[in-house]
């Protein structure tokens, strides 16, 4: 059977494509010095990608391709803009970064794209087998991009780590659904949702949306599941780190969450309790371990995973209390896309701070704000948004987050308590960053200025954070459009 | 003045936050521009609030009717708005915040504790000067919520960089740990720990507002909802009240949530302790009037005995703290728990005459402490300790800071004549005939304790001036030249004692402003049980 093709719908995958053939291409042809033509290509192409995803979105129209297979709608092209937006600042940041420590530069983009490639994949995919490619190619070339310092034994390890555990989780993730099509007889999400929804009782499907939920967890390390993380996160690249925790995470959770909202309906008495259970560890856990880092970038690995807690906590108290998931399913797409802004933007601060400083300790972060004001700032602006005070855009997605649970049911009301202690928790070490930069009086020497003033590339990063954490913490309706395309998937999905 | 109904008090609340926009883009080595920048910036702000009052029609109209109002939509989504009016009950609590605002810069003029860095520290207070005047007038939840948050952060750091550097001993620490880092952090984790609550209150709240689509943060229309009993019954509201309780208590401070307030007030530098005792502990008192009573009539009602007794708790382990003092400035914190303790005591009686003492009482207690504050910074700026025990015949060092010294006390601890007085007295008044159906007992045995709080206040103050300002001057000083009151701190100082003043004798200036909004509350919401005796209290003084 010919499958029609529209090449518009497809057109920032595409580019997306080309962009990695030609910084393939580019890199066998560059002289070294010439080579960081690689890095403008791959922020052109990125660029370039949301040109047609803009089209798309103003043409509204929601195409699905594939029987069904790859659907393009306001919910994945919101996706698909939050994981382009997102890659875009991690190249902004990597480019003098991955430069000056002369490494190989067009393998770093070309692999990054490819990863890039796999989200893009996955936000589109309607079936389990495209979400499975989709997510494996985001996570593939990360193992190899997590060891890319390889002079480092700590980046080695993070490496190693991430790979072993990685591919644990990606079988586990597998035969779950395996065993799911062996139940349904159906790789496509709405097939399994009618093959499932009478089916509660079978204890194979248990077994299959436990072994997701493991897999799942792994890859958006949430407790019990998260202790890769901090050593990956402070072992590969910062701009990897910062990939990983804001697209990579992005893209393991949405689909997880799609997987259970669209495919599982019938079985959330089965996943809704873990869920549950995996947003109050992963908050009270994240947050206690972070209490105790001293190293900036393990202390933002923790952030990350209580931040995949707050995440979790709508859709997991709106499960499990039984009400509209819809809500809850908004409120978690606004998290992660604030979450997504402000956590890029404190990696580049810290990416900023660490060419400053020479150290990755917080402690010898301290007074970094008398020497340079500026960063001082942005430092203190980015690390209280995720604490989540206002008038940053923290506080509208802990407030989006604690609207949703707001149901009449003592489990969520126990999970909003949970997450209103943790809220305060979690002050507290964010706390400790910009305690250092404005607080505390320097301990150690600074680099000379003129040798580490951070790069344009990295200013721009940083200019283009900052400003949506403040615009969208002053006016939070430029984010509603988010709460929208989670519509779209409730009733055309 | 057309255009000034719908901006004058958006120009209040965001004319300082412009400033601290332009303060950015002054270099830091220009102090002067700085502080010129500064200082129109906060007068702009304080003309626009007078303004306000110029333009405030006194005439009353019921309670929830705003002046000044504007309501625009900002999250259309949750349909919460941009809503801000004044009213009787607000209005002179946004004026103090812009007064204040100005007299506390033009006392920085020459003041920059360590380490200088007066752009930051001028940018700062323009945002916590937004945040306040911001909190008076919100008329939405959110925007409350929002107003109410931002000004933890400049006083955060505030405490944080300019406080106190001695070290001390913090518990559960084997290092000691400067003042300052520890009573910042504890100041802003207690009031976000009760915000965090707060702000699940609202939620509550506006779930069960309405109907999906109809649900509200809207405060004047939830205090007619709350007024005709549409929150009557809800299984939820005791929590509900409870949470909202957690966030306003730890503001005010009320016992037994005040400990970050010895702290923090100690620790902070002069103009951070001045702007904490005269306007942000207000924004909790303030929470309770505008919030809680109206919008929770019921609860408030099942609260008020337990508000009252923590209230007079508040006053006699303020004023036994008190006592127990041997630092000067830690001494006036402590009492800013005594009297704020009044305060609550006055709004739990659920009437007129308690909400009208609680109101003046904040004014009053705004303006003393504030200035009790400015006192103690510029002494220690002197004399380089707060001990007060190595103090001693400051009146003969120097005559005018003793004597304003001396003043201030006086009217803190509630002579008549002087503004702090009215809150205190009216609201023992208040506590003996409380709105029908509370326990007469609870309330008038509160009476008792609380006048004999007031003895206790009167204690310790005169205690402290004893200490202070009387008898011979330590011999340490010897030889020492001491700069009396310089014209900065008089231009600052001497509008305060102006003001005490005249607010002791003549109290109608807050009451024309409050005693219609707040008589017309009670009767909305507490159903017509005001006191006869009110008229002949409040206009006869």
């Amino acid at each position: 059977m010919p499958y029609e093709i529209d090449y518009l719908a497809l057109a920032p995958e595409l580019i997306v494509v080309g962009t990695l053939i030609l910084v393939l291409a580019l890199d066998l042809v560059l002289q070294r010095e010439n080579k960081y033509w690689t890095a403008t290509v791959a922020v052109a192409g990125t660029a370039l990608a949301l040109v047609p995803l803009g089209m798309l979105a103003i043409n509204g129209e929601t195409i699905s391709m594939f029987d069904g297979s790859y659907v393009i709608d306001e919910f994945a092209l919101v996706l698909k803009g939050l994981f382009l937006v997102a890659a875009y600042i991690v190249f902004l940041m990597s480019h003098h970064y991955i430069e000056s420590e002369r490494y190989y530069q067009g393998e770093y983009y070309f692999l990054l794209l490819a990863s890039l490639l796999g989200s893009l994949v996955m936000a589109s995919a309607r079936d389990l087998i495209v979400l499975f490619i989709g997510l494996e190619l985001v996570t593939g070339p990360l193992y190899l991009l997590a060891g890319w310092r390889k002079g480092d034994v700590k980046s080695n390890e993070a490496s190693m780590k991430y790979f072993i555990l990685g591919v644990l989780s990606t079988a586990l993730l597998l035969y779950g659904m395996s065993l799911l099509f062996g139940l349904t007889g159906a790789v496509e999400f709405t097939e399994i949702a009618a093959a499932t929804a009478n089916m509660a009782d079978e204890p194979a499907l248990a077994v299959a949306i436990l072994f997701m939920l493991v897999g799942f967890g792994f890859k958006v390390s949430a407790v019990p599941f998260h202790f890769w993380a901090p050593d990956t996160y402070e072992g590969a690249p910062t701009p990897i780190t910062a990939y990983l925790s804001v697209n990579s995470k992005a893209a393991g959770f949405v689909a997880m969450l799609i997987v259970m909202y669209q495919a599982l309906p019938g079985a959330a008495d089965i996943w809704a309790p873990a869920l549950w259970l995996m947003a109050a560890l992963s908050m009270t856990i994240g947050n206690l371990s972070a209490l105790r880092q001293t190293n900036i970038v393990r202390l933002l690995a923790y952030s990350s995973v209580a931040q995949a807690g707050f995440m979790l906590v709508p859709f997991a108290a709106a499960a499990v209390a039984g009400a509209n998931l819809e809500e809850a399913f908004g409120a978690t797409l606004i998290y992660l896309v604030i979450y997504a802004i402000m956590n890029l933007g404190a990696f580049a601060a810290v990416i900023a701070g660490a060419r400053k400083t020479q150290t990755g300790t917080i402690e010898g972060w301290s007074g970094l704000g008398r020497v340079d004001p500026i960063l001082g700032v942005l430092t203190a602006v980015f690390f209280f948004s995720l604490a989540g005070i206002p008038p940053l855009a923290g506080w509208f997605a802990k407030f989006e987050m604690f609207r949703s649970v707001m149901i009449a049911d003592p489990a969520t009301i126990a999970l909003a308590v949970i997450a209103a202690v943790n809220a305060v928790i979690a002050f507290y070490y964010y706390a400790r960053v910009v305690k250092a930069v404005w607080l505390d009086d320097p301990v150690g020497e600074f680099a000379d200025e003129a040798a580490v003033a951070p790069a344009g590339s990295l200013k721009l990063a940083l200019g283009v954070a900052v400003a949506l954490t403040l615009a969208i913490g002053i006016y939070p309706s430029i984010a509603a459009f988010v709460r929208d395309a989670a519509q779209v998937l409730a009733t055309g999905g | 003045m057309e255009w000034f109904e719908t901006w004058g008090l958006t120009l209040t609340v965001f004319l300082p936050v412009v400033g601290a926009v332009l303060l950015g883009f002054i270099n830091r080595d220009n102090e002067d521009a700085l502080k010129i920048t500064a200082l129109s910036f906060t007068v702009l702000a304080f003309i626009a609030s007078i303004g306000v009052v110029v333009g405030f029609d006194f005439g009353g109209g019921s309670y929830n009717t705003y002046q000044f109002e504007v309501n625009e939509t900002w999250i259309g989504a949750i349909n919460s708005n941009y809503h801000v009016g004044v009213d009787g009950i607000s209005l002179p609590l946004l004026v103090l915040s812009t007064f204040v605002m100005v007299l506390a810069v033009i006392y920085s003029w020459n003041h920059w504790e360590e380490p200088k860095n007066p752009k930051a520290f001028l940018i700062l207070m323009m945002i916590l000067a937004t945040g306040m005047n911001g909190t008076f007038v919100a008329l939405d939840l959110v925007l409350f919520f929002i107003f109410f948050e931002i000004v933890l952060l400049p006083m955060y750091f505030m405490i944080g960089i300019w406080g106190d550097r001695a070290p001390r001993k913090v518990p559960g620490f084997s290092k000691p740990y400067e003042t300052r880092l520890y009573a910042s952090i504890k100041f802003f984790l207690f009031t976000l720990f009760g915000s965090a609550f707060m702000l699940l209150g609202f939620l509550a709240i506006y779930f069960e507002s309405g109907s999906e689509g109809a649900r509200t943060f809207d405060i004047q229309q939830l205090t007619e909802l709350g007024a005709s009993g549409a929150f009557s019954g809800w299984e939820l509201a005791p929590w509900v009240f409870a949470a909202m309780f957690l966030g306003f208590a730890v503001k005010v401070p009320m016992w037994p949530l005040h400990t970050w307030l010895p702290d923090a007030h100690t620790a902070a530098p002069t103009v951070g302790s001045v702007l904490l005792a005269a306007i942000l502990l207000k924004l909790g008192s303030y929470g309770f009037i505008r919030i809680s009573l109206p919008i929770l009539p019921d609860e408030a009602r099942s609260w008020a005995p337990i508000i009252a007794i923590l209230a007079v708790i508040g006053i006699i382990y303020g004023s036994l703290a008190c006592l127990a003092q041997s630092d000067m400035k830690r001494l006036i914190a402590f009492s800013s728990v005594g009297h704020m303790g009044f305060v609550m005591l006055g709004i739990a009686t659920l009437t007129d005459i308690g909400i009208n003492a609680a109101v003046i009482g904040m004014v009053a207690h705004g303006l003393i402490t504030g200035l009790l504050f400015f006192l103690a910074g510029s002494m220690s700026h002197r004399y380089h300790t707060r001990e007060m025990a190595r103090l001693g015949g400051n009146i003969k060092l120097m005559p005018v800071m003793g004597g304003i010294l001396a003043f201030t006390a006086m009217a803190s601890l509630g002579l008549p004549g002087l503004a702090g007085f009215w809150g205190e007295f009216m609201s023992l008044v208040a506590a003996y005939n409380p709105l029908d159906g509370l326990s007469l007992g609870v309330f008038r045995t509160g009476m008792v304790l609380g006048a004999i709080g007031t003895v206790l206040t009167a204690g310790y103050m005169l205690w402290m001036l004893q200490r202070v300002n009387l008898g011979e001057p330590n011999a340490e000083w010897e030889g020492h030249e001491f700069h009396d009151v310089d014209r900065f701190e008089l231009t600052a100082w001497v509008p305060l004692i102006i003001l005490i003043v005249v607010i002791g004798f003549y109290p109608k200036v807050i009451f024309d402003s409050t005693t219609d909004a707040v008589t017309s509350l009670v009767d909305m919401v507490f159903a017509g049980d005001t006191t006869a005796s009110i008229t002949s209290v409040v206009k006869g003084g």
